[in-house]
């Protein structure tokens, strides 16, 4: 490989061609024949350039003082310790300060340049050594050859025999093993201090993975991964692991090297570093690092810079690196670099006739990265114009940039200037419920009482739970389980039937979508970052800036550029209550709905083509479009990550399994085992339609939750084979017909790159499909433009979807700030501006040449014309359905209602088994349920035009306005009829039903008296004294009659008078009258007249007289009695007055006085309150009572008396207790 | 009233509120005390000597009094212990209810009369009071009504509610939100009674929240005041106010 590159910077081969000769395996015709010469029997090297450049790079690097958010304390006197390590410099990742640099006796000079060139973040053919050491000897066996051809054109060198591809191909090295390159963020394992981010080996995954340790996470940006530099005693070869065993001419070119190198690094002078500082400890404080400046005249060697960065921007280009944006971090980071670490003065001094090889280093200073740094921004300047604006105003006002490039500077400048990718920040996040929808959550979607009354329950305990969460999740030391689990099982313990199962994973799912996706929900926690406060703060206040970043102990939680899959923000209440709910059947019905959401929404009919509209009016449409596609999209990579949570869930572990039989096993296993949703159909589906833009996105995030096992399954490997050529064909400078809108590529790069790092997508994977990426052609359907086709994506939705490009930006700004990036920096939430809900998937035709008319008319027209008509046709064909329910079926219903009272009249008050009673109403009334049609037909005929018309522009023509008319028509027409004809006669049965019911439960005393109770005359201001007022007014006055009381206390006569008056005014207005209060007066009323009998009120006045006289006892037994006739409109339970307890009052007086009970029954029977026979019945049985004897011979007096008044039945009475027998006879119900 | 800074200007009404309260708590709290198989049996015998010697007198009343208990409670656990001493059957609850509504139910004379002056005298407890306080929040409820008909806000109420088969319904739903200072309503829930804390949190566990999860953010009036600092989830959606809101903003149907 160093070869190639060699080649390359002695300009042997031109860049042009190499890159040819990496990205395609086949000659091209442009190739001139010396350059094939040249490369073609490297050609077995092939795929391993690129990881080999890009480590290549990072090691060259790795000397530049870390800058990106994992920055280390320097270790006091670490480089001094270690002379002649340009490779091992003071870098590490974060949480390893203490032992970034254990002062190590390297045993020989010759070991040492090799340890410093495994310093680099290393890609690519991995040393054997992972093999648990069996590292050198494995170099021995097997063919060598392919340095030979090298080797020729370097030096002539003869022997050696050219080895087989085939074979450097099949058994390449492995670089996995993770005990001594263990990613960063796990823990270390050995003496090695630091992780290493993760590498790219192109190994094969079925060989070597099973003895590899386990990755358990990622987080770090990869140029302060430089790894341990700890050296491996077994390790003494340097890049040249991947090399077949027996390749006998690199690896002795390879100790030349060697060798010539220290030779040079013992002449060289001092180096460029201005700033030496060797041994001296440094401070370790971030924030106190000043750069150094970086000047044009200081670079060491333009031509060989300018090379190397050719041909890495040109493997940018060919998308050969798996991170895009990666990699612009890296550069980023050089462009940042503050200062070189000091070596030796020897170590790095470049000898003249050295430049053009590979022997000395590349950056020799901050001058040389900085250089290189922009050279490359030169070339992907067409990346960078499409940064979020706050990064373009970075990246144009850095002083470096601008020194080194004041042509890049000038076009960033513009570039920005012109930018309208504006950030937003996020509002503070709130949650918001799903609102209850009677269509769905009523008592009619459920099986049973017990379960529509469980749901209820349950939907209020997930909101307890969710605005617990919300209060406590931010404090330290709360746990989602001890806190909630035992809640959340329990509530899912109570979900027995399926059907309340998937009641609520609609509401789970249906709150996810609202709480993660809403602007509050997706801005801070979609970043997954806390809220900013830097950000907020302008970058000149760098004093205050800085003090404040000092004040902020805890890092911002950020995952560098290549975060691993997380749950920010709200999303991660939803995870903890999967996991704490461990309900297999929610997670089955999570899943299910999930799939389904997702295959709906990712087949939504979103924006067709508009053709040619230079006017204002696409703009316009185009945010809509723009908005609906990101709404679209957002949701579907939130329901694809839980969807992919939940798929892989039972099979995630921290490791991948131990063994190469366990693995077989497995495999085995998982291979029968049919995918949660077909995801590999749906992607194919997706690039034939060219929609790819929309279902890539959310497949990485299912993807990016799969287990380790998941891609080496054929089914997934499928899957990512395809996703890997999507990847390289996705080249940005490609513009023209039929090519993926820029952004949109970049947003899939963006994703991709990402996919690519996670740790449990295999490291390799990205570099060994290679092979067949010739063969990769998707087979789009040429005539039809796609989503891709169009700009779909903007600034907002990248951002949203990828904030880790946001890195990029806060690497820049704690330039600025001039600290480290790791406490902060500018980092604004982007919110996406979509938040509309998603609209019904539209209906489709499918049927007739109608239909296919119908799209060809559309076909031409705007895509607003299309989506109004779908959206009238909507409408109109659910309102339809609605209005025939308020009219055919409400009078279907009442017609019901009616053919019951008459057979409950005819077949008596029990009306026979409702059931039966059902069933003949209904074969009476479901026939008239075919009108239902015509009468549907004519709404929409009526309704659909004119709502087309209101909507779609004045200017439509007339001809185009009157066939959207039409096709609304029919397609309204079209979808109420196929639910009326579907539905009809279930749905009369049903409210047939409940009206039977509700008037049979109606049965008895209430229904006859509702009709004409409420209201009071118009002009009635309502000023009549309060129901519960009269009612405790009246309270006082039976608790006085009741006793006990003090000898002076009572009322006046005046005061009862005026208490039925009132009582008389309230029972007119009723305003305020509720049934229960009416009824209870009624009692109470029943009760006073009792007392007035009695002469048991104790009235105020002299103490001589403690009663009422008789006149006024009479004329208030005249008032209540208008009362009960008049006023009370419910029924007063008046044969009270002859209950033995009230009549008993009189048993105590003394002397008793009858005439008043007298009176009070003839005035009753007179005014037809009660009947004769009615109070006849009550004094009869009154007589059976026990009484004193006297009180029982007055009592068969008055009975007697009352008798013997002549009785006139009144002709009106009696009809009036035919109809009502039970007036007046019925209890107050309370 | 200077211990009540809080509520200093609000009416009588909301003083009995409050003491109707805290004397419903004190119940509470001694319910379990007064249910115990002991106290039931001397309760019951006191009750039997009482009207042994004076049937006239308020025996019944007396001993609730004493024993600090509700009269209507103390009448009720009488009666109960007199049905189970004279009927086969345990009384249902329904029964007992029933008697106590309307005490000439009862066999015994005596005990009828002794029950029925219970319940009049009872001023926090019993059919009586119940049925005031329902009163008084119907009462507040069409007050409401009228205050929204008056102000042209379209709603549906509880009935419309119920029909529709919602499971969980407030007074009354906004057909079309508004903004109270410069909150969402979507419901308004009337409270005939002082917020305090402990019924506010029963409220807020059993109904508010309820009514949150379904309709969004909403208003709670509480006719008769209530603790100010209970007004602390306005943020999240619900708003308590001690009278019908001035300040509502409307969504405006004018084009922009």
């Amino acid at each position: 490989m160093a070869a190639v590159l060699e080649s390359l910077l002695r300009e042997e081969v031109s860049v042009a061609a190499a890159v040819r000769w990496i990205a395609r395996s086949a000659q091209s015709s442009e190739d001139d024949p010396g350059e094939a010469a040249a490369l073609s029997p490297l050609r077995p090297l092939r795929k391993e350039f690129v990881p080999f450049l890009l480590n290549f790079l990072r090691e060259q690097s790795s000397r530049v003082l870390p800058q990106g958010p994992p920055t280390p304390a320097k270790a006091p006197g670490s480089s001094a310790a270690l002379p002649g390590r340009p490779g091992g410099p003071p870098r590490g990742s974060r949480g390893a300060r203490s032992q970034l640099f254990p002062p190590t006796q390297l045993p020989s000079p010759a070991a040492e340049v090799p340890s410093a060139r495994r310093g680099g973040r290393r890609r690519g053919p991995g040393p054997a050594r992972e093999r648990g050491g069996r590292g050198p000897a494995g170099l021995e066996e097997g063919a060598g050859g392919e340095g030979l051809p090298w080797a020729a054109s370097r030096r002539p060198r003869g022997s050696g025999s050219p080895g087989s591809p085939s074979l450097a191909r099949s058994d390449p090295p492995n670089l996995s093993n993770l005990e001594e390159f263990p990613p960063v963020g796990s823990v270390p394992l050995g003496p090695a201090g630091t992780k290493p981010s993760r590498r790219i080996n192109p190994t094969p995954v079925s060989e070597e993975r099973s003895l590899s340790k386990p990755k358990t996470c990622f987080t770090s940006p990869p140029i302060n991964c430089v790894p341990s530099s700890q050296p491996s005693v077994l390790d003494t070869s340097p890049w040249g692991h991947g090399l077949p065993p027996g390749c006998r001419s690199l690896q002795e070119e390879r100790e030349m090297l060697r060798k010539e190198r220290s030779k040079q690094l013992q002449q060289s002078p001092t180096p460029a570093c201005p700033t030496p500082e060797s041994g001296s400890p440094l401070p370790s404080r971030i924030g106190n690092l000043t750069a150094e400046p970086a000047d044009p005249a200081g670079v060491s060697s333009h031509r060989r810079l300018e090379l190397v960065a050719l041909i890495y921007s040109s493997c940018l280009a060919e998308n050969l690196v798996p991170n895009l944006f990666l990699e612009l971090f890296f550069i980023l980071q050089l462009l940042t670099a503050r200062r070189m670490v000091a070596v030796k003065d020897s170590d790095l001094e470049p000898s003249p006739g050295a430049l053009d090889s590979l022997e000395s280093p590349l950056f020799q200073s901050v001058h040389d990265c900085v250089f290189f740094a922009v050279q490359v921004l030169e070339h992907q300047f067409q990346v960078l114009s499409c940064l979020d604006k706050g990064t373009l105003k970075l990246l144009a006002e850095n002083e470096r940039l601008l020194c080194f490039s004041p042509a890049l500077q000038g076009r960033l400048q513009a570039a920005y200037e012109s930018s309208v990718a504006k950030v937003s920040l996020a509002m503070p996040p709130s949650a918001q419920a799903v609102s209850f929808q009677p269509e769905t959550d009523n008592r009619a979607n459920f099986s049973s009482d017990r379960a529509f009354h469980t749901f209820k329950k349950q939907r209020d305990v997930f909101y307890e739970v969710l605005r617990e969460w919300e209060d406590h999740h931010e404090q330290p030391g709360w746990d989602f389980e001890k806190g909630l689990g035992s809640r959340i099982r329990a509530m899912m313990g109570q979900l027995s039937a399926a059907c309340s199962h998937s009641h609520f994973v609609r509401l789970f799912q249906k709150q996810l979508l609202q709480m993660c996706q809403s602007p509050g929900g997706a801005g801070g926690p979609v970043l997954g970052e806390a809220p900013d406060v830097l950000s907020m703060l302008g970058a000149d206040k760098l004093g205050r800036l800085r003090r404040l970043q000092e004040r902020l102990v805890a890092p911002q939680s950020s995952g560098g550029p290549c975060p691993p899959p997380t749950f920010p923000g709200c999303q991660g209440f939803f995870r903890d209550f999967i996991l704490s709910a461990s309900s297999f059947q929610f997670n089955q019905h999570l899943m299910d709905s999930l799939s389904l959401k997702i295959r709906e929404l990712n087949g939504l009919a979103l924006p067709q083509p508009e053709p040619s509209d230079e006017d204002g009016e696409s703009d316009v449409d185009w945010q809509g479009e723009r908005r609906q596609f990101a709404v679209v999209l957002l949701s579907l990579r939130l329901l694809a990550k839980f969807l992919g949570f939940v798929a892989f869930l039972p099979y995630r572990g921290p490791e991948p399994p131990p063994t190469r039989e366990l693995q077989d096993s497995i495999l085995a296993l998982r291979s029968q085992v049919p995918p949660a949703l077909d995801v590999l159909a749906l992607l194919q589906q997706g690039l034939r339609a060219r929609r790819a833009v929309l279902t890539v996105p959310w497949l990485v995030e299912f993807l990016s939750l799969a287990d380790h096992i998941v891609p080496m399954l054929d089914y997934y490997r499928s899957v990512f084979t395809l996703l890997l050529h999507l990847h390289r064909s996705l080249v940005l400078s490609k513009e023209g017909e039929g090519e993926m809108c820029f952004l949109n590529k970049l947003l899939l790069l963006a994703v991709l790159g990402w996919l690519f790092q996670i740790p449990t997508v295999p490291e390799d994977l990205f570099f060994l499909e290679e092979g067949q990426l010739e063969a990769f052609e998707v087979d789009t359907v040429a005539s039809e433009h796609g989503l891709d086709g169009m700009p779909v994506v903007d600034q907002h939705l990248l951002y949203t979807c990828c904030p880790y490009i946001g890195e990029l930006r806060k690497l820049l700004a704690s330039w600025v700030s001039g600290s480290s990036a790791r406490s902060g920096g500018f980092v604004r939430k982007i919110t996406p501006t979509t938040t509309t809900s998603l609209g019904a998937q539209p209906p489709r035709t499918t049927q007739g040449l109608q239909a296919q008319l119908a799209q060809a008319f559309f076909h031409n027209q705007p895509p607003s014309l299309r989506r109004t008509v779908e959206f009238v046709a909507e409408r109109i064909g659910s309102n339809c359905v609605k209005h025939i329910k308020a009219t055919l079926v409400a009078d279907l219903v009442r017609q019901a209602e009616s053919l019951l009272q008459e057979q409950l009249v005819m077949q008596g008050q029990e009306g026979g088994d409702p059931a039966q009673l059902l069933e003949s109403l209904c074969s009476q009334l479901c026939p008239h349920g075919a009108q239902a049609l015509t009468q549907g037909r004519e709404f929409c005929q009526k309704k659909s035009p004119g709502a087309v018309r209101a909507l779609l522009p004045e200017e439509t023509p007339a001809a185009v306005l009157s066939s959207a008319e039409h096709i609304a028509v029919g397609l309204a027409t079209e979808k109420a009829c196929a639910w009326l004809s579907a539905n009809i006669t279930a749905l009369i049965r049903r409210e047939v039903k409940a009206a039977v019911s509700r008037l049979l439960r109606a049965q008895g005393p209430e229904p006859a008296a509702r009709g004409e109770r409420r209201g009071c005359s118009r002009a009635c201001e309502h000023h009549a004294p309060l129901p519960s007022h009269l009612i405790s007014e009246i309270k006082d006055v039976l608790s006085l009659a009741a006793g006990p009381r003090d000898p002076e206390e009572g009322v006046s006569p005046e005061h009862l008078e005026q208490l039925l008056g009132q009582l008389g005014q309230m029972l007119q207005c009723r305003q305020f009258l509720c049934p229960p209060a009416e009824q209870h007066l009624a009692k109470c009323s029943v009760e006073l007249a009792s007392l007035l009998v009695a002469d048991q009120i104790p009235v105020l006045g002299p103490p001589a007289q403690h009663q009422l006289d008789r006149g006024q006892a009479r004329r208030l037994l005249h008032m209540l009695l208008s009362l009960w006739k008049d006023n009370f409109q419910v029924p007063v339970p008046l044969q009270l007055l002859l209950s033995p307890r009230n009549v008993g009052l009189l048993a105590d007086t003394r002397p008793r006085e009858w005439d008043l009970l007298l009176f009070l029954l003839r005035e009753l029977v007179e005014k037809g309150l009660m009947g004769q026979t009615e109070i006849e019945a009550c004094l009869g049985s009154l007589r059976e009572a026990q009484w004193p004897g006297d009180f029982s011979e007055e009592l068969a007096t008055l009975f007697n008396l009352f008798l013997a008044e002549p009785h006139v039945p009144e002709p009106q009475l009696r009809a009036c207790e035919l109809v009502q027998p039970n007036r007046g006879t019925v209890l107050a119900q309370s | 009233m200077e211990n009540f800074p809080s509520v200093s200007s609000q009416s009588q009404a909301t003083l009995l509120s409050i003491f109707s309260q805290e004397y419903q708590k004190h119940i509470k709290r001694t319910h379990a005390k007064h249910h115990t198989s002991e106290a039931i049996e001397s309760y019951y015998q006191r009750y039997l000597n009482g009207v042994g010697k004076n049937g006239a007198a308020p025996v019944l009343l007396e001993l609730a009094n004493e024993v600090d208990y509700a009269p209507s409670l103390m009448a009720r656990i009488i009666l109960e212990r007199f049905l189970q001493e004279h009927e086969e059957t345990p009384p249902s609850k329904s029964v007992i209810n029933s008697m106590l509504r309307d005490p000439s139910q009862i066999p015994d004379g005596v005990l009828a009369n002794q029950v029925y002056q219970c319940v009049v005298n009872d001023c926090c407890y019993g059919p009586l009071v119940d049925c005031i306080k329902h009163a008084i929040g119907h009462e507040h409820e069409v007050l409401l009504r009228d205050l929204l008909l008056e102000k042209n806000l379209s709603f549906l109420d509880e009935d419309q509610l119920r029909a529709k088969g919602y499971d969980k319904t407030p007074d009354f739903i906004l057909q079309v939100p508004v903004a109270v200072e410069g909150h969402i309503i979507h419901w308004i829930e009337s409270k005939a009674s002082f917020g305090d804390e402990c019924s506010h949190h029963a409220y807020l566990h059993d109904q508010f929240w309820s009514y949150w999860n379904r309709f969004g953010p909403g208003l709670v009036i509480y006719w008769y005041g209530f603790i100010q600092e209970l007004d602390c989830n306005r943020d999240r959606g619900i708003l308590l106010k001690a009278c019908f809101p001035t300040d509502i903003v409307t969504l405006c149907h004018g084009v922009a």
